[in-house]
C-alpha cells in the first residue's frame, strides 16, 4: 500500500469506530478506517442486544444526531421490548436482541457503501507525533498513513490478555489479535493508562437446551423501533422471537466453588477493576452469599446461528468447572458449551485526559472514544464514536465545537462524567446518573437534538425539518388544552367510569390530563370541537399530542427540573480556558489545585464537580475569573 | 496575585472601655500603620507574630500610646498582611485613629469582610465562617457555646446523617428504575413513606430549634410601651440593675428612644424603652415617634406598661396591633404599692419603687423571648438563617415526595423530590456529592445479568 494523506484516520471498527467515520465521511471528510479485520466491522463481542435502561436512551440521542446504531439495530433486532413501561415516561428504555451475524453484515455494508471512506484492513503498531499534534499513524507491516487527526477506537484490544482459569491468551476477543504498540507509543509521550476487565459468558449450543423446562420471555406485542427513520410499515424486518429465564442454585453454586482456587479473579492474576454492575457469576456467590439463586436469561444469537448466550453467566473460571455448573441447572442438563466464558483485561486512558469534544488535551488532533476511555458497551462506544467524528470534522472544516449538554442529553451526562470524574471501573450509563432525567427521555430525543444532526447534515433536512415544526404544534396545542374548559355536565360522567373524582363546575383540559389516571385524547375527544384547526392538527399528530400529554401531566415537576437547569446555566457558561494557571492561585486548597490542574475543567460548573475540588475552591476560581 | 484593598474596622464592640481593637488587613496594611504610627522599628521591617509600642501621630500630636500586634501573610487571620492597633479605649482615639488610616489609602471594611477575605484565602471554609461570623457576633455567654458547637462540625455531621438516610431511600427507588430487569424484590410504598417520613421527623426536629437558635444568635427585642409616666424608664432601669450585665448603652436623648442590651441568664435582650408612638404635631416629637415605631415593629416582645390611673390605653393596644400584629404582648400593670383600680387583663402586677413583682416579670420575659424549649450547648441548635431556609426546603421537598407517593407517581418523581432535598441538605454541608446513590446500589444489591 502507497502512503496516503486523509482528513481523518479512525483506528477500530468498533461501534465507536463506525459511528465516528460514518459521521466524518458523511460531513465530507477523506476518512480511512483501520481495522484488522473487515468483516468484524460493529462486531458484537459480548451480549446479542442494543439498548436497556438509559442505553436505550443513548440509541435514541445517537438516532437523532444522525449516527448508524438504531438503523442497524432496527433492521437486525429479533426482538424488541420497552422496559420499564408500568413506570414515568422519563425512564422508559427501548432494548432489542439482535441477530449477531446480522448486525456486523449491516454495519459492514452501511460501512463499505459510504462515500469518502476507504477501510484499511491493518493493525497499528505506531502513533505519528508532530510537536505537540498527531500526524498520522503507522502499521504492523511498515505502512505510514498520513492525517492531523486521528480518533482512536480501539476498544479492549490494546495489550488485551484473555483468562479463562489460569490460562492465559493473548487476544482483545475471542478468536481475535490483540493490539500492540498504541499503549506505549502514548505513554511515550505522557499519557497515563491502566488496566480494566471485563468478561463474557459461555456459548452454548441451541439444540442441547430443554427449553420446555424453561420460562418463556417474549417481545412486546407492538414492537416500537429504535430509529426516528425507521419506516413503521416495514418493520420488524426479521421474524420476532423469545428469550428464555432460568436459574442457578446452590447445587450450581457448589460446581462453581469448586473452581475458586483457579478462578484468576480470587487468585489475584486479574488486576484490572471489573465492573461492579455486571459481575462474573463466581463475584455474585462470593459477594451476596446469602442469594440462594441467581436469575439466568438464555438470549438467542441469531435467526440462524445454532448458538444461545447465557446472560448473567460471565465467568472466567476454568471450562470444565463451567460446563459441569451449567449441567446442574434446569434445562441445561444435557447442555453442550460451544465455547467458554472468558475474562478479558486491556488497556485504557483515564478520560480525564480528554476534553468534552473528545479531543486530547495533551495532544492536537487526537481524539479518543469508546472503550479506550474506561466506558463499557456498544451503546456508550457509539455515542462517543459519533461525537468524536462530529467534532473531528468541524474542527477540519474550522467550524465551532460541539459539546452537548448535561440537561440536553445523555450522551452529554457520558462524556461530562468521564471528563470530570474519570472511572477506575467500566463506565456503564444509568438513568440515575441523569439529574436532569424527567427531561432528558427517549420520547424526546428528536425534540433535543434532531436540530444539531440538520446542521451537521447527518440527517435528511425534511425529516429533521418536520420535528422542528411539530414543536409549533406541540406549544399551540399545550396553550389551547390551558385555555379550554370542559363543563361538569359534559366530563363528570366520563370521570366517574375512569375512576376519577368529578368536577363541580368547569376545569380546564390541562388541569384534568394531571391525573394519572386520564388519557389527554379523551378529553380531547370528549370536548367535540373538533373545527378547531389547532386541536385537529394535534389529534392527527400522534407524536405531538403524546409530547403535550406528557408536558402537562408532568408540569411541575418538568418545570423544576428546568428551573434547576438554568439555575446552573452561569456556572455551565463561566468557561475557565484550558490554559489557565492555577499555581498562581495560593488560596486553593492543595488537593483542589492538584485536581484542577489534571483534569482541566473547560468551566466552572466542570470544575465544581470534580471531587476533591472544594465550594471554597469554586468561590476562590470564580473571584479570579471575574477579575 | 493581584492586590487586595486594605481594609480597616474596629474589632471590639463601640463604646467606652478599657482598651479598643482595630483591625487593618491588605497588602498595603504595614505602609498604612507605619504613615501613622511611631515606633522604634517600622512595621514593614517587623517579624510576624510580634507586638511594637509606639504613638499614634495625628499632625504631629501624638494622638494615643498603642500597641501594634503584626501578623505577615499568609500567618493572619485574612491569610493577608494584617495589624492590629490596640489603643486606649476612647471612641475619640478610636474614631481619628481609623480617620487616618482612611485618608492614608485603607477603606472602611463592609460587614463580614475580614471572614470573607479568610474564607477566599481558604483560610477557614463556608460553615467556619458563618459560625465565626457568630462568635464575633455573639454577646453573651449561651449564645457563644452555641458558635463553638458549629464550629465542632455538630450540625454538618447532623446533617450528614439525615443525608445518608435520604440516599438510602432514593437508593431504594432509583434500583428498581434502572435495574427493573434484576431478580430484585424492590421496595414497597409504604416503606418508601415511612423512610421519608423519619427523615422528615429529624428535619423537623433541626427546625424547632432555630427559634432559639435565632434568639441566642440575634437577642430577644423587647419595646416598652406605655403612657408617659407609668414608669417605663424606671422599669427598665430595674432590669438592667437586676441583671447586672450592661452590655452596651446606646445614648439618646429623652426625645429619641433609649436601648440597653441585658443578658438574663446569659441570654441577650435588647431593651427598648420607647418615647411615644401616637402621632404629634411637634416637630421635635416626630423624629422620635419614629424611631420609636421602628422599634415596635421590629420587637419579639411588648412591655405595655399601664397603672391604675391611665388604665387600659385602648389607642395604644390598637397601635401596637397594627405595627406589628404578631408580637408577643406582655400588659404589666406597674405602682400597685398605691392604690389600685381594677384594671382587666393584666400579666404581671408589679411595683418598680419597692420591687414586687419584678422577678416574676423578669422571668416572664425570659420565658416569652426563649419560647418553650431550652436547649443546651450540647444540643445541635440551627441559629443561621441560611440553614434554616436549607433545611425548610429540604422539608418543602420531601413532603413534595410524601405527596407524590400518595399520588401513586413513579419512582422517578420520587426520586427527583428527594434529589432536590438531597441538594439543599448538601448545601448547608458545603461539599460536592459524590455518586452516593449508585455506590449505595452496587454494595447492597446483587446487580447483573
Amino acid at each position: 500500500m502507497d502512503n496516503k494523506r486523509f482528513d481523518i484516520i479512525v483506528i477500530g471498527g468498533g461501534h465507536a469506530g463506525i459511528e465516528a467515520a460514518s459521521a466524518a465521511a458523511r460531513m465530507g471528510c477523506s476518512v480511512a478506517l483501520i481495522t484488522m479485520d473487515k468483516n468484524a466491522l460493529g462486531r458484537m463481542s459480548c451480549n446479542p442486544a442494543v439498548g436497556g435502561t438509559a442505553k436505550g436512551h443513548l440509541v435514541r440521542e445517537i438516532d437523532a444526531l444522525g449516527g448508524i446504531m438504531g438503523e442497524i439495530a432496527d433492521r437486525t433486532g429479533i426482538q424488541f421490548r420497552m422496559l420499564n413501561k408500568s413506570k414515568g415516561p422519563a425512564v422508559w428504555s427501548p432494548r432489542c436482541q439482535s441477530d449477531r451475524s446480522l448486525y456486523s453484515k449491516e454495519a459492514v455494508g452501511l460501512i463499505t457503501s459510504t462515500e469518502n471512506l476507504s477501510i484499511v484492513e491493518a493493525s497499528v503498531a505506531d502513533i505519528l507525533f508532530e510537536d505537540s499534534s498527531v500526524a498520522g499513524i503507522k502499521t504492523f507491516s511498515g505502512d505510514e498513513i498520513y492525517s492531523g487527526v486521528v480518533i482512536l477506537s480501539s476498544g479492549t484490544f490494546m495489550n488485551a490478555i484473555m483468562h479463562t482459569g489460569l490460562s492465559i491468551k493473548s487476544g482483545g476477543r475471542y478468536g481475535e489479535k490483540s493490539s500492540t504498540g498504541i499503549t506505549e507509543s502514548l505513554e511515550r509521550i505522557g499519557f497515563d493508562s491502566a488496566r480494566l476487565k471485563t468478561g463474557t459468558p459461555p456459548r452454548l449450543l441451541k439444540d442441547s437446551i430443554n427449553f420446555d423446562l424453561l420460562e418463556e420471555q417474549p417481545g412486546d406485542e407492538k414492537p416500537q423501533p429504535f430509529s426516528h427513520f425507521t419506516d413503521l410499515a416495514q418493520f420488524p424486518k426479521l421474524q420476532q422471537v423469545s428469550c428464555h429465564i432460568t436459574n442457578t442454585d446452590s447445587e450450581v453454586h457448589k460446581v462453581l466453588e469448586k473452581g475458586f482456587e483457579l478462578s484468576p479473579l480470587f487468585t489475584g492474576v486479574i488486576k484490572g477493576a471489573g465492573p461492579r454492575y455486571c459481575p462474573s457469576i463466581e463475584d455474585k456467590i462470593v459477594r451476596f452469599s446469602d442469594k440462594e439463586k441467581h436469575q439466568l436469561f438464555i438470549e438467542p444469537e441469531g435467526l440462524d446461528s445454532d448458538q444461545v448466550y447465557v446472560n448473567g453467566f460471565s465467568t472466567s473460571l476454568p471450562a470444565e468447572i463451567q460446563l459441569q455448573a451449567l449441567k446442574k441447572i434446569k434445562g441445561l442438563e444435557e447442555v453442550e458449551m460451544v465455547r467458554p466464558g472468558y475474562a478479558v483485561e486491556y488497556d485504557f486512558f483515564p478520560p480525564h485526559q480528554v476534553d468534552s469534544t473528545l479531543e486530547t488535551k495533551l495532544v492536537k488532533g487526537l481524539y479518543f472514544a469508546g472503550q479506550v476511555n474506561g466506558t463499557s458497551g456498544y451503546e456508550e462506544a457509539a455515542a462517543q464514536g459519533l461525537v468524536a467524528g462530529i467534532n473531528a470534522a468541524l474542527k477540519i472544516q474550522g467550524r465551532p465545537e460541539f459539546v452537548l449538554k448535561r440537561s440536553e442529553a445523555y450522551i452529554g451526562v457520558l462524556i461530562d462524567d468521564l471528563v470530570t470524574k474519570s472511572t477506575d471501573e467500566p463506565y456503564r450509563m444509568f438513568t440515575s446518573r441523569a439529574e436532569h432525567r424527567l427531561l432528558l427521555r427517549q420520547d424526546n430525543a428528536d425534540r433535543r437534538l434532531m436540530h444539531y444532526g440538520k446542521e451537521f447534515e447527518l440527517v435528511d433536512s425534511l425529516f429533521a425539518d418536520d420535528t422542528i415544526n411539530r414543536e409549533i404544534k406541540i406549544k399551540s396545542g399545550i396553550d389551547l388544552c390551558r385555555k379550554l374548559k370542559l363543563h361538569a355536565r359534559n366530563v363528570n360522567e366520563f370521570l366517574q367510569s375512569a375512576g376519577s373524582s368529578v368536577i363541580e363546575s368547569t376545569e380546564t383540559v390541562a388541569n384534568l390530563c394531571k391525573r394519572p389516571e386520564i388519557k389527554l385524547i379523551d378529553l380531547l375527544d370528549l370536548n367535540g370541537h373538533m373545527e378547531n384547526e389547532v386541536l385537529t392538527e394535534l389529534i392527527n399528530d400522534e407524536k405531538a399530542l403524546r409530547q403535550v400529554e406528557i408536558d402537562l401531566k408532568y408540569e411541575g415537576y418538568l418545570k423544576r427540573q428546568q428551573e434547576m437547569v438554568e439555575k446552573l446555566e452561569r456556572y455551565e457558561n463561566t468557561i475557565i480556558p484550558l490554559t489557565f494557571d492555577y499555581s498562581n492561585l495560593k488560596a486553593l486548597s492543595a488537593e483542589g489545585r492538584e485536581k484542577l490542574e489534571r483534569f482541566k475543567p473547560r468551566s466552572i460548573a466542570q470544575a465544581s464537580r470534580i471531587s476533591g475540588v472544594t465550594p471554597s475552591d469554586i468561590s476562590i476560581l470564580l473571584v479570579y475569573l471575574k477579575r | 496575585m493581584d492586590k487586595e484593598d486594605t481594609i480597616v474596622a474596629l474589632a471590639t464592640p463601640p463604646g467606652m472601655g478599657a482598651i479598643s481593637v482595630i483591625r487593618l488587613s491588605g497588602s498595603d496594611s504595614f505602609k498604612l500603620i507605619d504613615s501613622i504610627f511611631n515606633s522604634r522599628e517600622k512595621v514593614s521591617n517587623s517579624e510576624g507574630y510580634t507586638i511594637k509600642y509606639g504613638k499614634i501621630v495625628d499632625e504631629n500630636n501624638t494622638l494615643d500610646d498603642v500597641l501594634v500586634s503584626v501578623f505577615k501573610a499568609p500567618n493572619s487571620y485574612t491569610g493577608e498582611n494584617a495589624v492590629e492597633i490596640s489603643t486606649h479605649g476612647s471612641p475619640f482615639v478610636v474614631q481619628r485613629t481609623i480617620e487616618l488610616l482612611l485618608k492614608n489609602g485603607a477603606r472602611i471594611a463592609e460587614p463580614g469582610e475580614f471572614t470573607k477575605r479568610a474564607f477566599l484565602n481558604n483560610k477557614i471554609d463556608l460553615a467556619q465562617a458563618e459560625a465565626v461570623a457568630d462568635i464575633i457576633d455573639s454577646r453573651t455567654s449561651v449564645s457563644l457555646k452555641g458558635a463553638r458547637n458549629q464550629l465542632d462540625g455538630l450540625l454538618s455531621a447532623k446533617v450528614s446523617e439525615i443525608r445518608d438516610k435520604l440516599v438510602n431511600t432514593s437508593a431504594l427507588l432509583e434500583l428498581e428504575l434502572d435495574f427493573s430487569e434484576e431478580d430484585i424484590e424492590f421496595v414497597k410504598r409504604d416503606e418508601t413513606d415511612q423512610n421519608i417520613r423519619e427523615i422528615l421527623i429529624e428535619i423537623e426536629g433541626l427546625l424547632l430549634t432555630y427559634n432559639f437558635g435565632r434568639v441566642t444568635r440575634n437577642g430577644v427585642n423587647v419595646a416598652i410601651v406605655g403612657e408617659p409616666n407609668v414608669g417605663k424608664s424606671s422599669i427598665l432601669n430595674y432590669i438592667l440593675k437586676e441583671s447586672r450585665a450592661i452590655v452596651s448603652s446606646i445614648p439618646g436623648t429623652t426625645r429619641d428612644i433609649i436601648r440597653e442590651d441585658v443578658s438574663i441568664d446569659g441570654f441577650l435582650f435588647r431593651l427598648y424603652d420607647t418615647a411615644g408612638i401616637r402621632a404629634s404635631d411637634d416637630e421635635l416629637e416626630k423624629e422620635g415617634i419614629t424611631r420609636s415605631r421602628e422599634a415596635l415593629k421590629n420587637a419579639d416582645i411588648v412591655l405595655f406598661v399601664m397603672d391604675s390611673e391611665t388604665g387600659f390605653s385602648a389607642e395604644i393596644d390598637a397601635e401596637i396591633k397594627k405595627l406589628n400584629p404578631n408580637v408577643k404582648i406582655l400588659r404589666v400593670l406597674n405602682k400597685i404599692d398605691l392604690k389600685v383600680n381594677k384594671v382587666k387583663d393584666i400579666d404581671y402586677f408589679v411595683s418598680v419603687r419597692n420591687g414586687k413583682g419584678m422577678m416574676n416579670l423578669i422571668d416572664g420575659l425570659k420565658n416569652a423571648g426563649l419560647g418553650e424549649n431550652i436547649y443546651t450547648e450540647k444540643d445541635i441548635i440551627v441559629s443561621s438563617l441560611r440553614h434554616f431556609d436549607c433545611l425548610k426546603k429540604a422539608k418543602e421537598n420531601l413532603e413534595k415526595a410524601r405527596k407524590s407517593v400518595k399520588l401513586k407517581m413513579s419512582g422517578e418523581f420520587v426520586a427527583s423530590d428527594l434529589r432536590a432535598a438531597e441538594s439543599t441538605l448538601m448545601e448547608i454541608i458545603g461539599e460536592i456529592a459524590p455518586d452516593d446513590v449508585l455506590n449505595n446500589i452496587f454494595s447492597r444489591f446483587c446487580i447483573g445479568k
